[in-house]
């Protein structure tokens, strides 16, 4: 994308090349009338019972000028700020003091999350998307080990969330398990998932890899789905117990025991679960970030680094890549399993619908866009792709117009992601000693 | 002093119809250079591949004399091999290109650190152990920088070095592993001749001091016969020649198989060097 930009008319010494601009404006504007031909132009509308096509010549019209126009204003503009290489020099910096600082950028984010639900924004409908997006932070960073540091590109990763998810279903239909207690047997099975889905792949690589890893993503859903006397298939698992807090549960009354109003003196509100789940959600995405930051600087880690960068060498030096690429899958899908069981309680009821391969492909996004590897990137994007569409619910059916605009946006301005700088996870030099490195 | 450290009986290693290797043994002495010469395709590198497990031969027995006593690598685990003393570095660097010159290094001790950190979960809970280690993995990552001159830029990416400096990382990043016998595919391609010469110096220093044996590849004869103690002479995957440099040096079965390679020197740089990639490869 980068060279795009890079190859588009370019100020001459003289500036403004008009010829050239009207010829590719022309070109974006004939492109565009094609498209808006069939996607604009015409409308099915309901006449007396019938269906009749409604022409709208002006939509297409209105739609080709914008594209004309717009083209011509975005070549103008670009001529006159001169090569665009400037502009992206400095978003790396950006990235890099971003990355630097990271610390207390985590800190301040940590914070304001914390007291977010007692913030006057803190209403339920926050409060949910919150713990919405939180998820997928947490999907994210455990994604980012296998995808950002072992560099093995999972396109199924949706299949751990959804082991977690039935694991604590039916520990808790069948055995009567609460949440935490199934919490770590959920993180356990989804890490043999992990391994299971690691052992057949180990040879592959990029495409192949992202392939098989797509198909096991499927094959899960399609055991759940069918799968009839165990999950009970496509009707899904219902009554799925709440968390407690340490044995308090979250009721107006509680048949056997206090409740948590009852026990603080509080007068009963639903949104204290709503409340405790963020904040649990919370607790475990920080746990994973804590985990993923410490992993990174263990000779794992930098072994997984490693083997992304070079297998062969890796085998010179006498790194197991069997083992590695396993660690790196286990580990991934156990926060992934982390992830399934706190979205069962959260929901209470649950159904292979909801780890459908657009899952997937959402928290790859996460990873992509925030840049591999990048912890504070990771969860940007999350807040991204979670929120973006939440605000876009006034534009109703354009709503996903907007979003694919706002990605496309991202990848041409930030090809390799939010925040793409590798901070080293050992120095020799302070920094801003030794020797300044080119970049 | 000068016991064998590495066998090499009979080793064969035919991919389908090519015989790439055929039936060569030869002894490479402990702390010692021994240099593996020949025109290009002679199976220089293949011998290299069979060594570091990366090939498994088709006949031969391949003795080391390794940390841990005698050992077959034939039979090895090509991953396993370097934990009985043995490092390589490749023809086409083959750095971790994103990863500082530090990091290079300390990947390079992974085997060790990871016991030390108690296969991770130690190192998990910050283990006192393991942050000693991780210390010492550090320091004999500074001295090999310094060894190398590259100590001011240990924490710049290992792929934003100059060409040369990629050359000498790799081969202290194989020196971390702490083998006893280095291997080098071709360490002087695409060096000028004053870094040629001061590979050279580096290579004869570190079989000094670090008493190991350096098993060569290499098609800079001037450095070749400057430093080697022995030299295999390889023409179609057969040994013809084997000696001190001065006996190589006259052995007109060596000047023959060499002599259609004389042309061979004259021709650009970049020439030779694609060349030598497509014929070592093999």
């Amino acid at each position: 994308m980068s060279t795009v930009a890079t190859v588009g008319p370019r100020a001459t010494a003289g500036g403004f090349d008009l010829a050239r601009a009207l010829k590719e404006a022309g070109l974006a504007a004939f492109v565009a009338f094609v498209l808006f031909v069939p996607l604009a132009g015409f409308k099915l509308v309901g006449q007396e019972g019938q269906l009749a096509l409604e022409y709208r010549p002006h939509w297409v019209l209105i739609g080709t000028a914008a594209v004309f126009v717009g083209h011509l204003a975005i070549n103008f503009i670009r001529a006159m700020r001169g090569p665009s290489q400037r502009a992206r020099g400095e978003a790396g910096a950006m990235a890099r003091f971003f990355t630097v600082h990271a610390r207390w950028f985590g800190l301040a984010a940590a914070l304001l999350a914390f007291l977010l639900p007692f913030t006057p924004l803190g209403n339920r409908y926050v409060v949910d998307v919150a713990t919405t997006v939180l998820i997928y932070v947490m999907l994210g960073w455990g994604l980012n080990i296998v995808v950002g540091l072992a560099g093995l590109l999972d396109l199924g990763y949706v299949a751990f969330y959804a082991v977690g998810a039935y694991s604590y279903a039916l520990f808790a239909q069948w055995f009567g398990l609460g949440f935490w207690e199934a919490l770590p047997i959920a993180g356990v099975l989804a890490a043999i998932a992990g391994i299971l889905l690691g052992f057949p792949v180990l040879r592959l690589r990029g495409d192949y890899l992202a392939i098989v890893t797509l198909g096991f993503g499927e094959i899960i859903r399609v055991v759940l789905l069918n799968w009839y006397d165990v999950t009970n298939g496509p009707d899904g698992i219902s009554g799925i117990p709440r968390p407690t807090f340490f044995g308090l549960e979250f009721k107006r009354y509680s048949p056997d025991g206090m409740t948590f109003s009852q026990f603080f003196g509080i007068e009963y509100s639903s949104l204290h679960r709503v409340i405790f789940l963020y904040y649990l959600i919370l607790i475990l995405a920080l746990i994973t970030n804590w985990f993923v930051l410490r992993i990174r600087r263990l000779p794992i880690g930098r072994a997984w680094e490693a083997l992304r960068e070079d297998e062969i060498a890796c085998k010179a030096l006498g790194i197991n890549p069997t083992n590695t690429k396993l660690t790196a899958f286990a580990l991934g899908a156990m926060f992934g399993g982390f992830a399934g069981s706190f979205f069962a309680t959260r929901q209470g009821f649950i159904s292979p619908e909801s780890f459908t391969f657009i899952e997937s492909a959402t928290i790859l996004a996460i990873v992509v866009l925030g840049g591999m590897g990048s912890q504070i990137g990771v969860a940007l994007a999350a807040l991204v792709i979670v929120v973006l569409p939440e605000l876009g619910r006034e534009f109703e059916q354009f709503r996903m117009l907007l979003f694919g605009a706002a990605m496309v946006g991202i990848m041409v301005w930030r090809p390799r992601g939010l925040l793409a700088f590798r901070e080293p996870t050992v120095r020799l030099h302070g920094r801003g000693q030794g020797e300044e490195a080119p970049r | 002093m000068n016991a064998p450290l590495l066998e090499v009986e009979h080793l064969t290693m035919r991919f389908g119809g090519l015989v790439a290797v055929d039936d060569l043994s030869f002894t490479a002495m402990d702390q010692r250079i021994t240099a593996i010469i020949g025109p290009n395709g002679a199976g220089k590198t293949t011998v290299f591949n069979c060594l570091t497990g990366f090939y498994r031969p088709t006949v031969g027995r391949l003795t080391f004399h390794g940390r841990f006593g005698p050992v077959l690598l034939e039979r090895e685990d090509g991953f396993r091999i370097p934990r009985h003393g043995i490092a390589r570095t490749f023809q086409n660097i083959r750095l971790f290109a994103h990863m500082t010159a530090l990091e290079n290094l300390v990947v390079a001790q992974h085997n060790h650190l990871m016991r030390a950190s108690g296969y991770t979960v130690l190192g998990l809970f910050g283990w006192k152990g393991y942050r000693a280690a991780e210390r010492a993995a550090i320091e004999r990552a500074r001295y090999w920088l310094d060894r190398m001159g590259l100590l001011a830029r240990a924490d710049w990416d290992a792929g934003s070095l100059p060409y040369g400096e990629q050359r000498k990382l790799e081969i202290a990043r194989a020196m971390c592993t702490q083998p006893k016998l280095l291997c080098l595919d071709e360490p002087a391609a695409g060096l000028n001749p004053r870094e040629t010469a001061e590979l050279a110096e580096l290579l004869v220093e570190i079989r000094d001091r670090e008493q190991i044996g350096i098993l060569l590849i290499e098609h800079d004869m001037s450095m070749v016969m400057r430093i080697s103690d022995q030299i295999i002479v390889l023409d179609y995957g057969r040994k013809i020649a084997e000696g001190t440099p001065e006996q190589i040096r006259t052995d007109p079965v060596v000047i023959k198989a060499y002599l259609g390679e004389a042309e061979d020197e004259e021709l650009p740089e970049e020439v030779r060097e694609d060349l030598a990639r497509l014929g070592g490869g093999a």
